[in-house]
């Protein structure tokens, strides 16, 4: 039986750019037509490179980037439409681990004090128990209960990240929007981070909506997976299925362009190496968005765009060159 | 320094190019004197490339800002070692000499060119400068050789953005620019510290190829100081692997990533996250707590307070640099000296 905690329909969030003197005005579609569920415990991850919109797609669920059109809805509650009060209520149901922690926190804020604001903001359990409440989730994230009288300037940086995630689980949140969240630290402590996060979601039953560029921590976090590529989705897929068979142009190119340590040397001939940059979302081509630095494209490509669809069970790809029954129809490239 | 290396054992026919022997930097700060490098020992052949890697803070770049010196001095000193550079030791060069060492025999790119470029000046005039400095060319050979430069580093239209200032290109661009740069006085040595940290991934892929395809076609070594195992891998002959100011591991790349000898450079693979899809769901192995101040130096090895391996000798002795084989050396009292594995 499947549970769907958060459903994501169609969201577009469109920034209008001001003109200027003989300057048109211009739309910024950030996020152009997202559309995903995630079941109640799971993590679903999104992937792509800077730009591609998954940051925003984060906020605008959270509710932090203005939602241009669509539908968010996290159970019951249509967080997408709702308003003051009624969306304030919710909040605790969703909270948001940010990727810099030494931007987060208030640098004038004890640490404990940080947790405690929370817990006074969300209301939760009578004031009196709070002080216990926060000690708790101290500890829950790997803290020591005495270092909640420390400033945050007094902790790393993978201990900074840990008072975030405990502040962000004051409100027994049943959603954590993750952005990137362990992509300011080192290995040895995102490994930490990680462990740390894995555990709470097993504890607590959380549900993840997780943003990486990082595929190696994508591929370890996650049961679901998306690719995005200027403001919209090119693959979406359950994890294995995405790493060990990739269809869409872009996502294999991603996969070859990561360095790895494993089959050294052998990567770099199967490299689908993608010319330029992505292009601007100020100016996004009519086609495929892809199109413009994919080596398979044909004409089709840069006439229409590729609708998101299904080619094999619960596998979505956006490319006019899979075939419906999850064929490519490029030519793969092999080890020359 | 507890362990004197006689490096050049290794070096059977060709004399390393590049060469640090017992580099140690201390920086003075209000909270006491930090140890930033200690004993650091590492070899660069002609056309190799040697990766340095380490968590942020192991002092790999003030390895690299060393090699140029370019230390600021204060509240850094140099207080031991040579670089020795085709035998001679820069360390000891006048300022004016080393001058037509810096951006001429070793350059270097750095992690953001977006920093590293002046806006102020067009990225054509910033290529000219350092060959009409250190080459002697005319304005026309220079701009000649700036264009030149561009074309080689794939940047479409190179006659046109030459004029152009760095706004006006993209991150890859940029760095692409940085490269022009570096190379355009034909260098020994590139020294590349974290040159695709701000990049994307696509974008990197770009900049490996690039960096790589130089090299072959100038011979040029490569230093590539990076905290990316992936990168390491992807890119290096050998690699050196660095942990709060010193240096724990040296070998070829395919040794060592395939049979690690420190612990932490075990752990450091080992922590790399979505290598193995059986081990979804499974905790990450962990190196546990954190690396430790430079500031407050206890006796004995560095990592003892992280290792799971640590002896009461651990905490007393630094270990001494034991070659576990022919070229591979490790900083660990876990393996004894062989004497049979250094030649």
């Amino acid at each position: 039986m499947s549970d769907t905690l958060l459903k994501v329909r169609d969201l577009q969030v469109h920034y209008p750019l001001k003109g200027g003197f003989l300057k048109p005005k211009t739309v910024l579609k950030a996020v152009d037509g997202v559309s995903f569920d995630i079941e109640r415990g799971r993590t679903f991850g999104i992937v792509g490179e800077s730009g591609s919109g998954k940051s925003t797609t984060a906020l605008a669920v959270m509710r932090l980037a203005p939602v241009t059109a669509g539908h968010v809805a996290l159970g019951d509650a249509p967080i997408s439409t709702l308003q003051g009060e009624a969306l304030r209520l919710q909040r605790k149901r969703f909270q948001m681990v940010f990727q810099d922690p030494f931007a987060s926190l208030n640098p004038r804020v004890r640490a404990g004090q940080a947790i405690r604001d929370a817990l006074d903001l969300m209301d939760v359990g009578m004031p009196a128990e709070r002080d216990d409440l926060a000690r708790t989730l101290f500890m829950q994230a790997g803290l020591r209960p005495e270092q909640m009288q420390l400033f945050p300037h007094q902790f790393s940086g993978g201990q900074r990240q840990r008072i975030a995630l405990a502040r962000a689980l004051a409100g027994r949140p049943e959603l954590l929007v993750c952005d990137e969240p362990v992509s300011a630290l080192d290995v040895a402590i995102q490994a930490q981070i990680l462990n740390l996060m894995q555990r709470l979601q097993k504890e607590l039953g959380l549900t993840y909506l997780f943003i990486s560029h990082d595929l190696g921590v994508i591929r370890h976090m996650c049961d679901d997976i998306a690719v995005m590529y200027l403001g919209q989705f090119v693959e979406r897929a359950p994890r294995e299925d995405l790493f060990a068979h990739p269809l869409h142009p872009y996502t294999l190119a991603l996969w070859s362009a990561a360095p790895s340590m494993d089959a050294r040397g052998q990567k770099r001939k199967l490299r689908i190496r993608l010319q330029g940059d992505p292009p601007s979302p100020l100016n996004v081509p009519s086609g495929c968005r892809f199109a413009s630095r994919c080596p398979f494209a044909e004409d089709a490509c840069r006439a229409a765009p590729p609708p998101l669809r299904e080619v094999l069970p619960g596998h979505l790809v956006a490319c006019h060159r899979v075939s419906d029954t999850g064929q490519p129809l490029y030519p793969l490239p092999t080890i020359s | 320094m507890t362990s004197p290396i006689d490096m050049t054992e290794t070096t059977t026919n060709t004399a390393p190019l590049l060469e640090v022997r017992g580099l140690g930097v201390e920086f003075q700060t209000r909270g006491g004197t930090a140890h930033v490098l200690e004993d650091i020992h590492l070899q660069l052949r002609r056309g190799e490339t040697l990766g340095l890697v380490g968590e942020s803070g192991c002092g790999k770049s003030i390895t690299a800002l060393a090699l140029m010196r370019l230390i600021p001095q204060p509240p850094g000193r140099i207080t031991s070692g040579q670089i020795l550079f085709e035998g001679k030791d820069l360390l000891q060069l006048p300022e004016a000499q080393m001058r037509r060492v810096r951006g001429n025999r070793i350059s270097m790119i750095f992690q953001e060119p977006m920093t590293s470029l002046n806006p102020a000046y067009s990225v054509g005039d910033q290529i000219m400068e350092s060959v009409r400095l250190h080459q002697g060319l005319d304005a026309q050979a220079a701009l000649a050789r700036a264009i030149e430069m561009l074309e080689a580093v794939g940047i479409p239209d190179a006659a046109g953005r030459v004029h152009q200032f760095p706004h006006q290109f993209s991150g890859g661009m940029r760095q692409r620019v940085m490269i022009a740069m570096a190379l355009a006085c034909q260098p020994d040595v590139l020294i590349a510290d974290e040159p695709t940290t701000a990049l994307d991934v696509t974008v990197q892929a770009q900049i490996f190829d690039l960096i790589s395809e130089m090299r072959e076609r100038t011979g040029t070594a490569v230093l590539l100081i990076t905290h990316d195992m992936g990168a390491v891998a992807e890119m290096t002959d050998r690699m050196a692997v660095m942990y709060a100011g010193r240096m724990v591991e040296e070998g070829p790349t395919d040794l060592i990533l395939s049979r690690p000898s420190h612990p932490y450079t075990q752990g450091l693979i080992a922590c790399a996250p979505g290598r193995n899809p059986q081990s979804h769901g499974q905790p990450l192995q962990e190196i546990p707590g954190t690396v430790p101040s430079l500031l407050e130096r206890q006796g004995g090895c560095t990592f003892a307070d992280r290792c799971s391996h640590t002896q009461p000798r651990c905490r007393t002795h630094v270990p001494p640099s034991t070659w576990v084989q022919s070229g591979h050396r490790v900083m660990c009292w876990l393996y004894p000296d062989s004497e049979g594995a250094r030649a």
